[in-house]
């Protein structure tokens, strides 16, 4: 594999190549109390010396202490924004209809080219994408304008150096050293005071940029390093989702502890908004005042809203109990028999943003004491 | 024939119905599409009923209103009701809570001359409404859409689910987790355009109560924010201080 090492500059120099090659490059940065993703220009935008604290509904940013002067980039791991927004937007239009003399003609929304770099993809996100790949343009029906924005995309995936307190991605097997399908990746290293990183190609395009690039050869001990620092990073996760939860949750649709969920659960929909998985939309007409043309749109939904499960007469899911199995039995269980793997990457989101803290795998856990 | 539009106020400050003049642009439209039949804060020339689309602004709170309602409701096909006051009895339902009496004395050097009725209520206290709108106040493009699906003879694309789906949909970061600021948006209907989380503070509620709202979960989590039983009383008692759901949560906390 095609390899090298670059100082910070060298990292300003990919993401100015990027930007030259036609792409819109997007990267973590700090806005609102938030590491959130936005337009990336320099690198002086990225997060430097931030870390994010985060608990069941608590996410707090902190300087970090600068370990031999240097100011890590990427101490941060995932905050509330995941690529989602960019590849399956919360809301987009399908297509548009009009009335002619003779009946009605639609005309599909244009297609609009998207070439986006992804700077920072954490393995956890690479999961993630790689699971709405199967469910959006992995099947028999692809969406077109999701596998457009998928095939203009290049990815700068970067190693997690930290977990934070919500990460499970150990026991979801999907980090924290990243794999997969990406272009580049990146690893932050900081070992006797010299910061720079280790960067790795994962494809062509990613090893035709690479050769562009002013690096020095990767020496052995930077290896070494990563390797080190990602073992750390495992051994620091303090949650896991327990062993066998398909199969614990399969056995527990009558559960007595959904009802214990119900109480503490807003509905809110934040946890399946901010999950990088979660894929589920609906659509609505927008119609012009005069009724001879319309929009149809597609929104983002969840299946934590009273309209999700609405067929004629009413909704099939009116307790907050039946949406909380709904979601979590979707993620872990039927999403296997549906997709080939679980909806869940481990990225910790959910527990993070839900605002009262509920925790999937603290409820795992419960269910199995539930049972036991 | 186009339809008939009629647009009445209660009790109320007028702004619900100002955001039908503020639609500008549209409004030329809309006045293609149908007839203004009566809108006194537009113009004064009424035309009279049956009404196709009655919008309701204010909510009830005099024996005259009370039967006024009733009048509207047999003049009109649809009624909607506009804004929080309409929908829920708004800020004035909160002497609901107090003894009307005492209340006059406070406000009225001479009380005597005042003829009301102890409560504000909702207009779907007294008749029945096809739709509500929510907020305080309305938001345009709702009302919009509201009229455009009447016309349209099409269920209006108003949402009743929370202002956290309008929050991550728009990218804005969440002011509970982030700085642990309290926030009603997790039980509050979405619908504003994310304007108060998307300035750094948290919800009021003025679109009133999301559906099946779970504002005992949320009370829980306010107070382990640091929020006193007093605080989290008044919390909930603002616009839609008497929607059943706010209502019954503040009590919770006397």
């Amino acid at each position: 594999m095609l390899q090298c090492i670059l100082d910070t500059g060298g990292l300003q120099a990919l993401i100015t190549a990027l930007w030259e090659s036609g792409h819109q490059v997007l990267g973590p940065q700090v806005r609102d109390d938030a590491v959130v993703y936005a337009r990336l220009r320099e690198v002086a935008q990225l997060p430097a010396g931030i870390v994010d604290e985060q608990e069941g509904g608590r996410y707090r940013l902190h300087r970090t202490v600068i370990p031999e002067g240097v100011r890590p980039l990427f101490a941060h791991v995932v905050g509330p924004h995941s690529w989602k927004r960019f590849l399956h937007p919360p809301q987009e239009p399908l297509w548009r209809v009009e009335m002619d003399g003779q009946g009605l003609a639609i005309q599909p929304a244009e297609a609009k080219e998207a070439r986006y770099a992804f700077f920072g993809v954490r393995a956890c996100e690479l999961a993630a994408m790689a699971i709405q790949d199967r469910v959006l343009k992995g099947g028999e029906h692809v969406d077109s304008a999701y596998l457009r924005r998928r095939q203009g995309l290049f990815t700068v995936a970067v190693n997690c150096t930290r977990a934070a307190d919500t990460c499970f991605c150990v026991s979801m097997e999907s980090g924290p050293a990243v794999k997969g399908d990406f272009d580049l990746q990146l690893t932050e290293l900081t070992a006797g005071g010299e910061h720079r990183f280790l960067l790795e190609a994962g494809s062509e395009a990613g090893e035709k940029l690479l050769e562009r690039l002013p690096g020095r050869a990767a020496e052995q001990a930077a290896l070494d390093e990563k390797a080190a620092l990602l073992a750390a990073t495992a051994r620091q996760m303090k949650r896991a989702m327990p062993a066998g939860a398909a199969e614990l949750l399969a056995d527990s649709l009558d559960s007595s502890h959904w009802e214990s969920v119900a109480a503490r659960c807003l509905h809110c929909g934040n946890c399946t908004s901010v999950c990088p998985t979660c894929f589920c939309t609906r659509t609505e007409e927008r119609s012009a005042l005069d009724g001879r043309s319309s929009e149809r749109w597609r929104l983002q939904d969840s299946c934590f809203n009273e309209g999700f499960s609405y067929i004629h007469g009413g909704a099939l899911r009116r307790s907050a109990a039946a949406r909380y199995r709904q979601w979590i039995t979707h993620k872990l269980l039927h999403w296997r028999e549906q997709f080939g793997s679980a909806g869940c990457t481990g990225c910790g989101r959910c527990i993070t943003w839900c605002p009262v803290g509920i925790d999937i795998t603290e409820e795992v856990h419960r269910l199995a004491e539930a049972k036991a | 024939m186009k339809p008939k539009l009629a647009v009445w106020k209660f009790s109320s400050c007028d702004g619900c119905q100002l955001s039908l003049l503020d639609c500008e642009e549209e409004l030329l439209q809309l006045a293609g599409a149908v007839q203004i039949a009566h809108f006194l804060e537009a113009s004064r020339a009424t035309r009279p009923g049956p009404y196709d689309l009655s919008l309701v602004e204010g909510s009830i709170s005099t024996a005259r209103e009370q039967a006024q309602i009733r009048w509207i409701r047999e003049q009109s096909r649809q009624l909607v009701t506009i804004g929080a006051c309409a929908t829920a009895g708004g800020i004035q339902a909160l002497r609901n809570l107090l003894d009307f009496d005492e209340v006059q004395q406070q406000v009225y050097p001479q009380p005597d001359f005042i003829d009301s009725l102890a409560t504000a209520t909702p207009v779907s206290d007294h008749v029945k409404v096809d739709f509500e709108l929510r907020g305080c106040p309305i938001d345009k493009g709702q009302l919009l859409e509201l009229i455009n699906a009447f016309l349209n003879a099409r269920r209006p694309n108003i949402p009743a689910w929370s202002q956290c789906q309008e929050c991550k949909a728009a990218g804005t970061v969440c002011v509970m987790v982030s700085r642990g600021e309290p926030c009603l948006g997790p039980v509050t209907q979405a619908g504003c355009g994310n304007r108060c989380p998307a300035v750094g503070r948290g919800c009021y509620g003025c679109f009133g109560p999301a559906e099946r709202p779970n504002a005992a979960a949320l009370s829980r989590r306010l107070q382990e924010l640091g929020m006193d039983p007093a605080s989290l009383q008044r919390y909930y008692r603002l616009f839609n201080a008497n929607a059943p759901a706010f209502r019954e949560e503040s009590a919770r906390h006397e």
